[in-house]
This record gives structure tokens, C-alpha cells and sequence, in this order.
């Protein structure tokens, strides 16, 4: 029989340990889904992990892996800041849609005027934009004790909805024969996000990543409100007790992952997609839930894990072409990725026996 | 009714770093009380819980009427006729009297039968209930009788009761014990778990006692003295606390008018409460366990805020102040429950001592955090404490009860507060740290500071306190000099028996 | 515009068939969260269901067959919820948007082959005679088996819980599992029947919506219903009937929308196609200030520890 023992604390080398070894597990079990899918694991398996890499095109794939990786570590960061206060902010995608419609709209606001103040503005917009959205959740919560889960993922909807009015209309084209979506920012100078190194995948949006990660470990590290954050995550009682605001926690973590997840689709409509569409939006949001746990909620495991994650987009990309792999099987590979990761993630803090069964 | 009912033989149970029960023996006879006595820690709720059917075992064996007796489930236990009280953990607020009196059956009878035989036997009893009221409104007592009630009506031949009177006022007391004397009559044996000598003295026929989970002796405890009782109990001699009883000095804290809604829907609210402390004077407040003892602490330590004249420090109002600005100004609180609100289980006892101490102990500057200084005020307390623990980094659940209590009280009484609030501060914890504990309360009192202890416990709130009120349904009895107060005016002062008369029963 | 194109009895019978996929999934989320468990997979296990009983169907050519295989396809998907959260005591938050995330992509992949074929219709009970009567004969008469078997559904959960030595111990155990645990329930037996319970109720809501409601496959078309059954549990403070009342409030809502949508009023698409989501986030305001009636150990892990 197995019995789990509660170990008298947690584990820091599993804690280190188990992205490791479901990231394992995973190709496994990855390799054998493949397999069912008739195609070869092992080639299918080195196609999205190695070929990106090392392969022959990799000067091509791997600029793409910040390109990816920015948006991923971006909302992830500010999504790991509420997840660590028991704060369920689920709704990123939502957030990343206004973030990217403000954005954009305050750029095409002054099309075709040339300034240098035209990005920053845009910059400043979509963050607003961000966290506006996440405000809604926050403020019903604060207010009412509205659950933030339903809420923010009830606004994805919305913010879907938006997306696809704004595209069809207020944002629209007007020489864009009838396509639903924006001008292209990538052709107006001033609002384009170009990257910053020809040919380094360098952007705007990757060195905001960056500077996210830095301040998200300094604030978890080293400040207070980092500290009154984990805190309430561990033990709510016992942060009250501590003289945690628990509102304004709310409000702050809630607004500060909408304002990145915000920043991140402004960056991404200014740049790499370079306008609104009513498809502009991937699934970023969420697969940034993905990223931040497999990170552990830690800003440098977020940037290891959306690197990570951004791979197994491009990979899969490549595998799609050459191999003929379906999307939707990457989308199942993610997600079977954090499975392994939550049941591992039981060795952190319990220790497994196996016992004889009534042992007397 | 002289054969024996159930004989434990050598039962073990070890779970990893401690073992809960070394080799345990004695024999229960049908219809006689048996206390099982032992500090908190001495594995008395572990050996119950092998007879209950909860805990397997790792050795040893029970015979129960002469047969083998190993219930794999409680289910198993009951229908061999073993019931049993718990001391926590048994009972469904959500859910009506009857409902939860169903749930510990086998085969309840249809709802409107069970609700007139649950009126009939608490009747009977001298245990008045309605079976149609929602458990979490109901008092403390009228808890335990729900469970007393749901164990009768199983016509059980063992009864177990866990602790039973720390949730009782000294009248209900008398009433429990009517009913269990009314039951031994009829031919029940009742294994009587406590750590109250003289209610074993008062109630039982016979006693084993327990220390660290071995047998170290049997009694009959009408024929033993208390104090050899707890000489078995405890092991080696113990360290009265020193009480130097200082002169009345001003007036610290001055709380009028304090009332207070609870934040959850079981809570007690607070009526109308009237009390001073003066510098260097400890004021105890008994009374049995949510009668508005949590929400009181949290009116004091800023976590639940009132109107700002409601709590007064040197004269200043505070009521509106959190909990932070009230440490600012040296008010400090250690809550009762350790794990989860004084302190945070997984966070480490460098980052535990932060959660209080930051604002007193200038530990951030800007927001930034010193953790040079907070470790060492973290080994500072440790060191002061005698807090065992491997290192200040070790995660707070990883300690025993006792250190981490000390850690709490020590981390409170180190920043040398004005006032302080404890609630519970030596329960659950072992004698020689519940003696440092109370010591380090009297040395601070002595200093200065203006002590208020909420405790369950009258043998410690007559230990240390100079003056000694009650709390009951959220009202605060008059407070009274604790010297020369009785029993019976302490037991008043609790609010004697809820809902009924005594003499009735 | 023309709102007398909207006809008031198709109106309420088509709505209580938008509202049937809601009402299965919240009945079984119901349950779930009776026992203690917040499962937040109901929208995979949902998509699931729709695919797997898509398939089945298409390939045997009988919906019922469907139906069952939608049923065991959510079941099986709450399983891995219920290994997570019961045995690997994994947070049921993550465990659930894991659950989701998962369910979204599995579909996907299992659903290549399906995208534009047409599923074999399910028969309406026509009963005859009542059937005939004019309002109420379309009202209530003449429906799906599915949407009968929805209310049955509701009915026998309020019995079960109130009624029920299994019910109780359901309720027990999701309002204080320690307890439970004392006195020799099974809390975590109880629970993983529960979650497989609502894993089945979710996937043949799945399947409604793909075999009967709309009736194909398409990527995603569960379209956030599973979440807004999640909201319904809480406006329905717990109560099975009140779920019934919400699933036909808001199956009202998104077939009037739709129907003015289709009658050309004024209002953008987008913004009556949001509509839903909107009214799902008012009721959510309005009703979460009754905090009472939530089951007391909802969401908590239970390991019995000694």
C-alpha cells in the first residue's frame, strides 16, 4: 500500500526537481501520443525540441524563441504575483486583447503623424488598457466578494467579442478592401515595435520581459509587499494578522497582471502581428497559466519555462509542416505538461512509502 | 458486570519521528470509569483512536468480551458497541442536530423517528436538545450534548470521551457527570480521557496514566493524591511561576462600549465590553471556548476594526487603527491558533519573525527588507526561548507545539510591548514550556506592560492573573480581584449552564 | 428590423433546449461542489463529451450510443481531476484550468476527422395527442429525450441530497471532511464518485450541444458554457431547482439575443453575441453576497494525516 507522509518541511531539490522531470514524462508520454498518431516519436519529439534549436534553420527559429517567449514571460510574471496570494486571475487572454486594442488605437489615433512620443504613448495605453480590464474583477471582488475566477474569464468573451467589433469596425481598415482588421503599425513608422538588433528577435515587448522578471524577483526577494504577498498565498489568517490589507492586495496583484498582460498584446499588435484582427489573439493568456506554474510561480523558473513553452510552439510549427502532426496535438502536449507537473508536484511536500498493507 | 470488557495488550504505534504509543496495556471492566490520563503529547488521542477504528496498530492486540478485537473501520467499532465523544472535529455546522446525530448511526430510522427519540433520550438524560436547530448555532455545550446524544442512542458499551469538560462551564460540568454516573449505573464503562486530576478523582474508578506514549503506571484515583498523579503524569518536578505582584500603576488600555460583529457566520459578536488594564497588572479571561474569545483578540490586536474610542491606549484612541499602527505604538497580540495565524506553517521562522516584527524592529527601510536583522532577531528569540529547532531557516510547521508556542510569545514579548494580548498561550503545550511561558508573561507584566490573558484554562488564569473576568455569549462578566475567588463564583462569573437549570438535572 | 418575426412559443421551447447543456453541467458541478471539490474543468470535460459523443454517434449512427460515450468520455477526463486533486492533493484551481486547457486540445485533436459532417438526428419524444395541443404541445410536449431527462435529473439530485443516507453523507462530507473523516466516512471515495458523477453530467452536456443543439463539431463550440455553468452553481446558492431556474434564465437570454441578432435590431452583433457573459457577471455580483450557503470544506484538501 502507499502512504504519503507530510514532510516536516518542503523539499527545496524536488521543488527544483519536478519541472525537470514532468518536462521528462512528458515527452514520454508525448512520444507515445505521436505514435498513436502514426508518426515517429522519436523524430516527432526531436523535431519540436532539437530542430528549433540546433537544426538547420535554427538562425531562423531562434529569434522566434524571444518573439514567443516575450509575451508568454510577460503575462506569466504578473499572473504568478496573484496565483502566490490565491488570487485567480484566469482571464490574461481578455486583458491581452484591450491591452492590444488600446495600444494599437492610441498609435492609429494620430496615423499618420510621425513623433517620438507616439510609442511611448501607445505603451502607456495598452498597460491602461490591461489594467482597466483587470480592474473589473478586482474592484467586484474588493466590492462584493465576487468570485475573480468567473469573473476574468467571463471578459475573455467580451474582450473577444470587442476584438472582433473593433476589427470590423472603429479600427478598421479604411484601405484595407473590406478585411476585418487594423491598418498594419509595421508600415507607420512611429508606432512600429521593430526590434531593436536586425535579425536577434529583440524587441520592445522582450526587453519589457526582462525588466519584468528582474523587478518580479527583487519585489518577491527582497521587498515587503513581495513578502505580504506570499504570505496571504501561504496563510491569509496569519497575514491579516501581520497588518496585510487584503484589498489592497487584491487590487494591486490583479492590477498589475492585467497592466503586463496588457503591455504584452500591445506589443505583440504593434510588432510581430503588427495589427488588430479578429483572430489576433492565440491563446497567449492561457498558456501563460501553464508557464507560470511549470516556472513555480518563480520569476526566473516564469523565464525558463516561457522559453521553454515558446519552443514547443515553434517546434510545433515545424513538426506541423514536416511531419504533418496536428496542431491540436501540441495544444495536448501543453496541456499534459502541467498535469505531470500538479501530480509531481505532491513530492515537494509529502514524502511516498510503500508499505505492506495492515502490517500488524 | 465485574468481567472485563476490553483488554489492551501491547499495543504500538509509531509514526515517522515520534512514537505516538510504546507497548500500551490495561484492561477496561464492563460498567466501571476509567480515566486515561496524560499531558497533551502523551498519546492518548492516538490509543483511542485504535479502539475507535480510526488508527491501525503497528502492534499488539485488543480483546474485547474475550474476542479478538481489530475494527478496521469506525463503522466496525460501532457495531461491536465502542462509541465515542470527540474532543474537535465531529460535528457539521451546515447541517440540523438530527442530521448529525444521523450521521454517526448505522441504520438511522426515518428523519421524524429519530428527531422524537433524539427529544426523548435527551429528556431522559438530563440533556435538553432540539433536533430540528442548525449545530453551528448552538453553544459549546449543547455541542457536546449533540454527540453525547448520537453515541446514546447506539446503546454503546464503551463510551469514550475526549477531553469532554474543556468545552463546559463548572455547572455543565456537574450535569455531564450526572449523565455519566446515570449511564455507569446501567451498566456502560466509560474510558475517560483528561489531563484534570481532580475530575478524575471525582468521576472515575480507576486510572492509567500516560508519558510519551508508554504506560507508567495505574491507580484508583479516589485513594491518590492529585500530586502524585501528576508527579506520574509529568515525570519530574516542576517549576511554579514567581508571582511579585506589582502595585496598580496607570491605566494602559481602556477599552468601553466594545462591540463588534463577527466576520463569519458562526462567529460570536461582542456586547457592550468594559474593561482597564494597568501598567504591570495581568488580566485573565476565562470562559469555554467561542464564547467571543477570538473575536475579542482581534478587536485588541487591530485585525477587526471598531469605532476609535471603543479601545484606548494611554488615553489615545486606536480602535480604528490596523494592525501594524497598533504595534507602532506597542500594542502586540499572539493569536490562538499557531499554525496558520500566529504563524505561517511552510514560511520559515526568519520570515514568521518578520510578520510581526517589522514594524517595531525597523526591519524594512522603504519597503526593502533587512534580512540580516531579521535573522538575527529571529535567533535572538530562539536563543532567549529555548526554542529546539535545527536552525532559524526551518519551516514553522516543522516544530513541536510547545517551541513553536514559544516562538510566538517570545517573538511578541521581545519587542517589549505595552500591552499584550494572549489568547490560549499554553495550550496543547508541554509542562515545562507552558511553565517558561507563564514565567515569561510574569517577568513582563513586571516590566511594566500591561498583560491580558484569554484562556480556557482557570488553574493557569489563577496561577498568574491579579484579576480575572469572563466572557459568555460575547459579554464580558464584571471583573474581579482573582484572589480568593471560588469555584462556584468563577463558574457564575462562565455563565453556569447554558439554557437550563441545574437543579433540574 | 422585425421583432414580430420572433415567435414567443418557439422562443420558450428553444430555449429550454439552450438551456439543457447548462443545466446538465451545473447539476453535476452541483454535486461536485456538495461533496467539497471545486472543479474548474467543466468546460473540458464538456468538449470532451461533445467530441467523443460526436464521433460515437457518426461512426455507430445511433445518438444514443453517443450520448453514453459522451458521459464515459467526461468521466474518464475527470478521473485525471480526481487522481490530481484526491490522491496527488494537487490545488483544485490549477488542477481544474489544467483540466480545460487539456480538454480544449484533446477535442481538437480527436475531432480533425468530424469538422462538417452531419451527426444522426435524435428523435423527438413526440407524445401523441398532448403533443398537438397548440403553445403548450411545442412548449413541453415535444422535445428530445435529453431535455426530459435534464429536469428528471435536477429532481432526483434535490431527492437524493435532501432525502438520502447518500445524499447526507455528500453534504456531510463537503461541509466539514475532518469530521466525516472521524466518524468512518470514506471522504475521499465520496468525493472521486462525485467528481466522476459531474465529469459524466459535463460530457453529455457536451453532447447535447454537438449532437442536438446545434447539431456538428466544431473547434471550442462549448464557447464557455462549462464556465458559465460553474457561475450558475453559485447563483443557485447550491439549491438544484434554482440551478434549473438559472440554466432557463440564461438559455432565455442567449436565444433572445441570437433571436435579435436574426431579427436585425439595431444593436451590433458583437454586443448582443456578449450579452451572456455580461448578465453571467451582474448575476454573479448580485448573488455573491450570500456566502452562507457555500459548503464549508469547498476547495480545501483533505488528507487524513493520522
Amino acid at each position: 500500500m502507499i502512504v504519503l507522509e507530510k514532510r516536516p518541511q518542503p523539499s527545496r531539490a524536488w521543488s527544483l526537481m519536478t519541472p525537470v522531470v514532468a518536462v521528462v514524462i512528458t515527452m514520454i508520454a508525448g512520444g507515445l501520443l505521436f505514435a498513436a498518431l502514426g508518426k515517429n516519436p522519436a523524430e516527432a519529439i526531436g523535431t519540436i525540441f532539437w530542430e528549433p534549436l540546433f537544426g538547420e534553420y535554427a538562425f531562423f527559429y531562434r529569434p522566434q524563441l524571444l518573439v514567443k517567449g516575450a509575451p508568454l514571460v510577460l503575462i506569466a510574471i504578473g499572473l504568478s504575483l496573484g496565483f502566490r496570494a490565491g488570487i485567480w486571475n484566469i482571464g490574461a487572454e481578455g486583458q491581452y486583447i484591450v491591452g492590444a486594442i488600446c495600444g494599437a488605437g492610441a498609435g492609429l489615433a494620430f496615423y499618420p503623424m510621425e513623433s517620438v512620443f507616439i510609442f511611448p504613448l501607445m505603451v502607456l495605453a495598452g498597460a491602461l488598457g490591461g489594467w482597466c480590464w483587470a480592474m473589473i474583477p478586482a474592484l467586484l471582488k474588493v466590492k462584493f466578494g465576487t468570485n475573480e475566477i468567473l469573473v476574468s474569464l467571463m471578459l475573455v468573451y467580451v474582450a473577444e467579442q470587442l476584438l472582433a467589433s473593433v476589427s470590423l469596425g472603429l479600427l478598421k481598415n479604411p484601405q484595407g478592401f473590406g478585411f476585418p482588421g487594423s491598418r498594419n503599425l509595421q508600415s507607420y513608422e512611429s508606432a512600429f515595435n521593430a526590434e531593436l538588433i536586425e535579425g536577434s528577435g529583440m524587441h520592445w515587448g522582450v526587453v519589457a520581459a526582462f525588466i519584468a522578471v528582474i523587478l518580479s524577483y527583487v519585489l518577491l526577494n527582497k521587498h515587503i509587499l513581495g513578502f505580504n504577498i506570499r504570505l496571504t498565498g501561504e496563510a491569509p489568517r496569519a497575514a491579516r494578522f501581520g497588518g496585510v490589507n487584503p484589498t489592497r492586495l487584491i487590487l494591486f496583484c490583479l492590477g498589475m497582471s492585467g497592466m503586463l498582460a496588457g503591455l504584452a498584446g500591445m506589443f505583440e499588435a504593434s510588432g510581430p502581428a503588427g495589427q488588430i484582427s479578429i483572430d489576433f489573439n492565440v491563446g497567449y493568456g492561457f498558456t501563460a497559466i501553464i508557464v507560470a506554474f511549470l516556472g513555480r510561480l518563480h520569476p526566473v523558473g516564469i523565464l525558463l519555462a516561457g522559453l521553454l513553452m515558446a519552443l514547443t510552439y515553434i517546434g510545433g510549427e515545424i513538426a506541423q509542416s514536416n511531419l504533418g502532426l496536428p496542431a491540436a496535438a501540441i495544444q495536448v502536449f501543453q496541456g499534459m505538461l502541467l498535469f505531470f507537473l500538479l501530480a509531481l508536484d505532491l513530492l515537494t511536500n509529502f514524502r511516498i512509502r510503500f508499505a505492506a498493507k495492515g502490517a500488524a | 458486570m465485574t468481567g472485563t470488557l476490553l483488554s489492551i495488550q501491547g499495543l504500538t504505534k509509531a509514526y515517522p519521528g515520534v512514537v505516538a504509543n510504546d507497548t500500551v496495556s490495561f484492561d477496561i471492566q464492563e460498567g466501571e470509569v476509567h480515566a486515561l490520563l496524560g499531558e497533551n503529547g502523551a498519546g492518548k488521542s492516538t490509543l483511542v483512536k485504535m479502539i475507535y477504528g480510526l488508527v491501525k496498530p503497528d502492534t499488539g492486540r485488543m480483546v474485547w468480551k474475550g474476542q479478538e478485537f481489530a475494527p478496521p473501520e469506525p463503522r466496525a467499532a460501532r457495531a461491536s458497541g465502542v462509541a465515542m465523544v470527540f474532543q474537535h472535529f465531529s460535528l457539521f455546522d451546515a447541517l440540523n442536530v438530527a442530521e448529525n446525530v444521523a450521521l454517526g448511526m448505522e441504520n438511522p430510522p426515518q428523519m421524524r423517528d429519530l428527531a422524537s427519540r433524539i427529544r426523548e433520550v435527551s429528556e431522559n438524560y438530563g440533556l435538553p436538545l432540539d433536533p430540528y436547530r442548525t449545530v453551528g448555532d448552538l453553544s459549546a455545550g449543547e455541542r457536546q450534548r449533540v454527540e453525547i446524544i448520537r453515541c446514546l442512542l447506539q446503546d454503546p458499551k464503551l463510551l469514550i470521551m475526549d477531553e469532554p469538560t474543556s468545552v463546559l462551564t463548572p455547572q455543565e460540568v456537574d450535569i455531564l457527570f450526572k449523565t455519566l454516573r446515570k449511564l455507569q449505573s446501567e451498566g456502560t464503562a466509560i474510558l475517560y480521557i483528561s489531563h484534570k486530576l481532580e475530575e478524575i478523582r471525582a468521576l472515575c474508578d480507576h486510572a492509567t496514566i500516560l508519558r510519551l506514549g508508554k504506560n507508567v503506571g495505574t491507580c484508583t484515583p479516589a485513594e491518590t493524591t492529585a500530586r502524585d498523579m501528576a508527579e506520574m503524569m509529568v515525570g519530574d518536578t516542576l517549576q511554579t511561576p514567581t508571582r511579585t505582584a506589582a502595585e496598580g500603576g496607570e491605566v494602559i488600555l481602556d477599552v468601553s462600549g466594545l462591540s463588534l460583529m463577527p466576520s463569519n457566520p458562526f462567529g460570536t459578536p461582542l456586547k457592550n465590553i468594559h474593561f482597564t488594564v494597568r501598567a504591570g497588572e495581568i488580566l485573565g479571561l476565562g470562559g469555554v471556548a467561542g464564547n467571543g474569545q477570538d473575536e475579542l483578540l482581534a478587536a485588541l490586536s487591530g485585525e477587526a476594526l471598531t469605532p476609535s474610542d471603543a479601545v484606548k491606549v494611554k488615553g489615545n484612541a486606536i480602535g480604528h487603527l490596523g494592525p501594524n499602527q497598533r504595534r507602532d505604538i506597542g500594542v502586540l497580540a499572539a493569536p490562538e491558533e499557531r499554525l496558520g495565524h500566529a504563524a505561517a506553517p511552510n514560511m520559515s521562522l526568519v520570515e514568521n519573525a518578520l510578520l510581526t516584527g517589522a514594524a517595531r524592529k525597523n526591519l524594512t527601510s522603504n519597503g526593502f527588507v533587512n534580512w540580516k536583522d531579521t535573522t538575527s532577531f529571529a535567533e535572538d528569540i530562539i536563543k532567549a526561548f529555548d526554542v529546539r529547532t535545527p536552525g532559524s531557516d526551518r519551516a514553522a510547521r516543522s516544530l513541536s507545539g510547545g517551541n513553536l508556542q514559544k516562538f510566538v510569545i517570545g517573538r511578541e514579548v521581545m519587542q517589549n510591548p505595552e500591552v499584550l494580548v494572549v489568547n490560549q498561550p499554553t495550550w496543547g503545550v508541554d509542562a515545562a514550556a507552558a511553565a517558561s511561558i507563564r514565567q515569561s508573561l510574569l517577568d513582563l507584566a513586571a516590566k511594566g506592560a500591561a498583560i491580558i490573558c484569554i484562556s480556557q484554562d482557570l488553574d493557569e488564569l489563577m496561577e498568574i492573573s491579579d484579576r480575572f473576568g469572563a466572557l459568555n455569549e460575547g459579554r464580558l462578566s464584571a471583573i474581579r480581584p482573582a484572589a480568593g475567588l471560588t469555584i462556584d463564583e468563577i463558574g457564575l462569573m462562565m455563565g453556569g449552564a447554558h439554557d437550563m437549570e441545574v437543579s433540574h438535572a | 428590423m422585425d421583432l414580430s418575426a420572433i415567435n414567443p412559443v418557439l422562443l420558450i421551447a428553444s430555449l429550454m433546449v439552450a438551456a439543457t447543456p447548462l443545466l446538465l453541467a451545473a447539476i453535476g458541478e452541483l454535486v461536485v461542489e456538495k461533496s467539497g471539490v471545486l472543479n474548474l474543468g467543466v468546460e473540458g470535460m464538456m468538449i470532451v463529451g461533445a467530441i467523443a459523443g460526436f464521433a460515437v454517434s457518426v461512426e455507430t449512427g445511433s445518438p444514443l450510443l453517443g450520448l453514453i460515450a459522451a458521459m464515459i468520455g467526461g468521466a474518464l477526463l475527470s478521473c485525471l481531476f480526481a487522481f490530481l486533486t484526491q490522491f496527488a492533493l494537487a490545488n483544485q484551481v490549477a488542477s481544474g484550468l489544467a483540466l480545460t486547457l487539456f480538454g480544449l486540445g484533446l477535442s481538437a485533436l480527436m475531432g480533425q476527422g468530424y469538422v462538417g459532417v452531419k451527426p444522426p438526428a435524435m428523435a423527438t419524444l413526440d407524445i401523441p395527442v398532448i403533443s398537438d395541443l397548440p403553445v403548450i404541445g411545442p412548449i413541453f410536449f415535444s422535445h428530445d429525450p435529453v431535455l426530459y431527462f435534464g429536469v428528471f435529473l435536477t429532481a432526483a439530485v434535490w431527492y437524493a441530497l435532501k432525502f438520502t443516507r447518500i445524499g447526507l453523507v455528500l453534504r456531510a462530507t463537503g461541509e466539514n471532511h475532518d469530521a466525516a473523516h472521524a466518524l468512518g466516512y470514506h471522504v475521499i471515495r465520496v468525493r472521486v464518485i462525485a467528481i466522476l458523477f459531474g465529469g459524466a453530467c459535463a460530457g453529455l452536456g457536451g453532447a447535447y450541444i454537438s449532437l442536438i443543439r446545434v447539431p456538428q463539431w466544431t473547434e471550442g463550440m462549448t464557447a464557455g458554457i462549462g464556465w458559465i455553468a460553474l457561475a450558475l452553481v453559485v447563483f443557485a446558492s447550491w439549491k438544484p431547482w434554482r440551478v434549473l431556474l438559472g440554466a432557463y434564465l440564461f438559455g432565455g437570454i442567449n436565444v433572445l439575443q441570437l433571436n435579435l441578432q436574426a431579427a436585425g435590431v439595431a444593436i451590433p452583433v458583437e454586443y448582443l453575441a456578449m450579452s451572456p457573459y455580461v448578465i453571467t457577471i451582474v448575476v454573479l455580483v448580485i448573488m455573491s453576497r450570500d456566502k452562507t450557503s457555500a459548503p464549508g470544506s469547498l476547495g480545501r484538501i483533505f488528507h487524513a494525516s493520522s
